[in-house]
């Protein structure tokens, strides 16, 4: 089987990689900064006899994704999605150049790079397509509504592209994780009980694709707890403090 | 960035400081975080140790830094990233034919904290210390310089670096020479001892086994005063291995694990049951020779039950390991086993182990006896073992920094008697001492 991961420099990537590598997977990683992966690929190398290409990509040149897919070394069967940018929300609110990056790096970038990779798929009518979303984009909360609004048009854009291609036998799996111990939450005090670590995120794709998932939260708390966060009414919900 | 502000312990519990902690998956993000306060910083990697040589106000972890650089399967070298643990090191060693040329008896170290407490295993009497076994290392100083180090190369920082708790820079990456074995299997020898005399004789009976060490009930007095059960291992050859094992000889079943998951009350551990303890110990491991066990069981016999720290409750425990030099024989061991089993402060797990030659700046070893107890932290422990201190100054030994959360300044100034020489070469390489512990606080390590 052959995986593009884009986006791999990542924590919950890098954990994906590293499962996929162990089961003898040809990868592509893909990341702005490909020197950051050298070590990584290395590791893949000696641990499992694996050599990962790295190619570069960045996900907001939207110029640059036609020929980026199309010189890849290889065509994958299944292309996972990863990048993303949490931003800052306070400095998004007053400065547009923030708040751009977080709209492109989370939505435009990946609708231009998954559109050919749509296009592609269903003309050999075949392959999955991840896309890594989030909780986030369930419902606007005044802490992070400019990355989960990006990452709400991410959802829709996913569920768009599944419906389209489900004719074609491409399978599309969105990824809803709620809190994941990583490098972008380091910072942040999660409550350990519904935070996953990379390893499981990696684990819960990996299930989803084989079980055909249209939908996963990864750990199972978060649909419930999404189900109560979006069942609040909004008269409501616009008092809280979320 | 901010980083997160955390309760940490180590593997003790005690004791517990809030710390920042923060972590790099390369070490371009290092001067960052350590240029921008001019506070104290210590690496951590996997908690292990037993008390504070990890602990600062802020912390960098290095366990996200775990990635192996080169294998070289001819000549059986190994480079990689500290935060490496040994749990993956063999994981990834072992059914290649390699082992570890030194480890502790647990696997869940890294290999930074590793060369740190510059660790050493059941074989220091024929194999000396991690350092011995190491090529080449990189460490970060202050001045966020990386060093190329080795016995030959910067080797004064080498010296500070093997054995000196982190306190020189921060160890980047280790290359080190791995031991060739042929199974995953030691054949196991183990002897049952009358008293502490006889364990003595049978050390130096089975000196030519590659790995030897004793367990030892701390609480008989008398003639049985000390009476252990020695192990004595090697690795078993192919050809030693039944037929169904040859088939795979790197393939272990894995071992029932148990898992601790509470703090034990502190009415658990008493003189009475640690004596009930001992007494089952001894009577069930008769002396037995050439048993075939795996590796895990061996090396590891306490990582099949996890969290058992918490076994000694939540206020945590010291563990006291001494070493005394060959020449003291067994006076200064028998005088602090006396003050044991007065104070009746039974210790379940206590293991005594020969240390062959060892020359070294900072690190714990020295050729003699060493032993290792734990104690729950109770009433008048400190006292007691400041007691025990005085005996071990005044026979010449010194306790490890790695399982000491205690001792004072003066008692280590005393017994390290390389402290001078390591104050200057990590305060050479690093001006403002930017690499600070609440050990090296303690223990005025620094010379500030």
């Amino acid at each position: 089987m052959k995986v593009l991961i884009l986006g791999a420099t990542s924590d919950m990537a890098r954990a994906l990689a590293n499962l996929l590598a162990e089961k003898k997977y040809d990868l592509i990683l893909a990341s702005r900064n490909v020197g950051r992966l050298k070590a990584f690929a290395g590791d893949l190398a000696i641990r499992h006899n694996n050599k990962a290409e790295l190619v570069e990509f960045e996900a907001t040149d939207y110029a640059s994704h036609q020929n980026f897919y199309k010189n890849l070394p290889f065509r994958p069967d299944w292309v996972i999605s990863f990048f993303g940018y949490l931003g800052d929300q306070k400095l998004a609110q007053k400065d547009w150049t923030e708040s751009r990056k977080i709209i492109d790096s989370n939505y435009t970038g990946m609708v231009s790079v998954l559109n050919i990779v749509a296009e592609d798929m269903e003309t050999r009518k075949h392959g999955v397509i991840v896309g890594v979303s989030s909780v986030a984009g369930e419902r606007g909360r005044q802490s992070n509504y400019m990355y989960g609004s990006a990452k709400a048009g991410l959802t829709a854009y996913l569920s768009g592209l599944r419906n389209r291609l489900h004719k074609s036998r491409v399978h599309v799996l969105t990824v809803k994780p709620g809190f994941v111990a990583t490098k972008m939450t380091e910072n942040m005090d999660l409550p350990k009980s519904i935070t996953a670590n990379p390893e499981q995120i990696a684990k819960g794709i990996l299930k989803g694709i084989k079980k055909k998932k249209n939908t996963i939260y990864v750990l199972g708390a978060w649909r419930g707890i999404m189900l109560i966060i979006k069942s609040i009414p909004e008269s409501i919900f616009k008092k809280l403090k979320l | 960035m901010s980083p997160k502000i955390k309760n940490i312990t180590n593997w003790n519990n005690y004791p517990i400081v809030s710390a920042n902690e923060w972590s790099f998956n390369y070490p371009e993000e290092i001067p960052s975080i350590i240029g921008q306060k001019s506070a104290a910083f210590i690496a951590r990697g996997n908690g292990r140790c037993y008390g504070d040589a990890s602990l600062s106000d802020n912390i960098i972890s290095t366990l996200k830094y775990q990635y192996i650089l080169s294998f070289d399967p001819v000549n059986g070298t190994i480079e990689c990233q500290a935060g490496i643990l040994f749990k993956d090191l063999i994981d990834f060693l072992l059914p290649k034919g390699w082992f570890l040329p030194v480890t502790p008896g647990t696997k869940y170290i890294t290999l930074g904290g590793a060369v740190a407490s510059d660790v050493h295993g059941k074989n220091h009497h024929k194999e000396a210390s991690f350092s011995e076994h190491i090529i080449s290392m990189e460490v970060m100083t202050a001045d966020t310089r990386i060093h190329i180090v080795s016995k030959e190369q910067n080797a004064d920082l080498f010296e500070a670096t093997t054995g000196g708790m982190g306190l020189s820079g921060i160890i980047l990456s280790v290359k080190f020479y791995l031991k060739k074995i042929e199974t995953a299997y030691i054949i196991q020898q183990q002897i049952r001892t009358k008293n502490l005399e006889e364990v003595i004789e049978k050390f130096e009976e089975y000196k030519d086994y590659t790995y030897t060490m004793a367990w030892i009930d701390c609480l008989k007095i008398g003639k049985n005063q000390g009476r252990s059960v020695m192990f004595a291992g090697e690795h078993a050859e192919l050809n030693e291995l039944s037929a169904s094992r040859k088939k795979d000889p790197f393939k272990i079943k894995p071992g029932k694990s148990l898992s601790v998951s509470f703090n034990f009350p502190s009415f658990a551990l008493t003189k009475l049951s640690v004596r009930a303890f001992n007494q089952l110990y001894y009577s069930t491991h008769r002396t037995k020779k050439n048993m075939i066990i795996d590796y895990d069981s061996f090396f590891y016999p306490l990582d099949s039950i996890s969290n058992w720290n918490r076994m000694y409750g939540k206020n945590g425990f010291l563990q006291y390991q001494f070493v005394l030099p060959l020449s003291d024989g067994s006076k200064g061991l028998k005088k602090i086993l006396n003050r044991i089993s007065e104070k009746g402060r039974g210790s379940f797990l206590a293991v005594l182990k020969m240390f062959g030659k060892q020359e070294s700046l900072i690190s714990f070893p020295m050729e003699g006896l060493t032993l290792a107890l734990d104690f729950p932290i109770s009433t008048g422990i400190f006292e007691f073992l400041n007691e025990l201190d005085a005996i071990v100054a005044d026979h010449g030994g010194r306790i490890y920094l790695s399982k000491d959360a205690r001792m004072n300044k003066d008692f280590y100034h005393e017994t390290y008697k390389n402290a001078g020489q390591f104050r200057s070469i990590i305060n050479k390489y690093n001006n403002d001492s930017k690499f600070e512990s609440y050990l090296s606080r303690r223990l005025n390590i620094h010379g500030k």
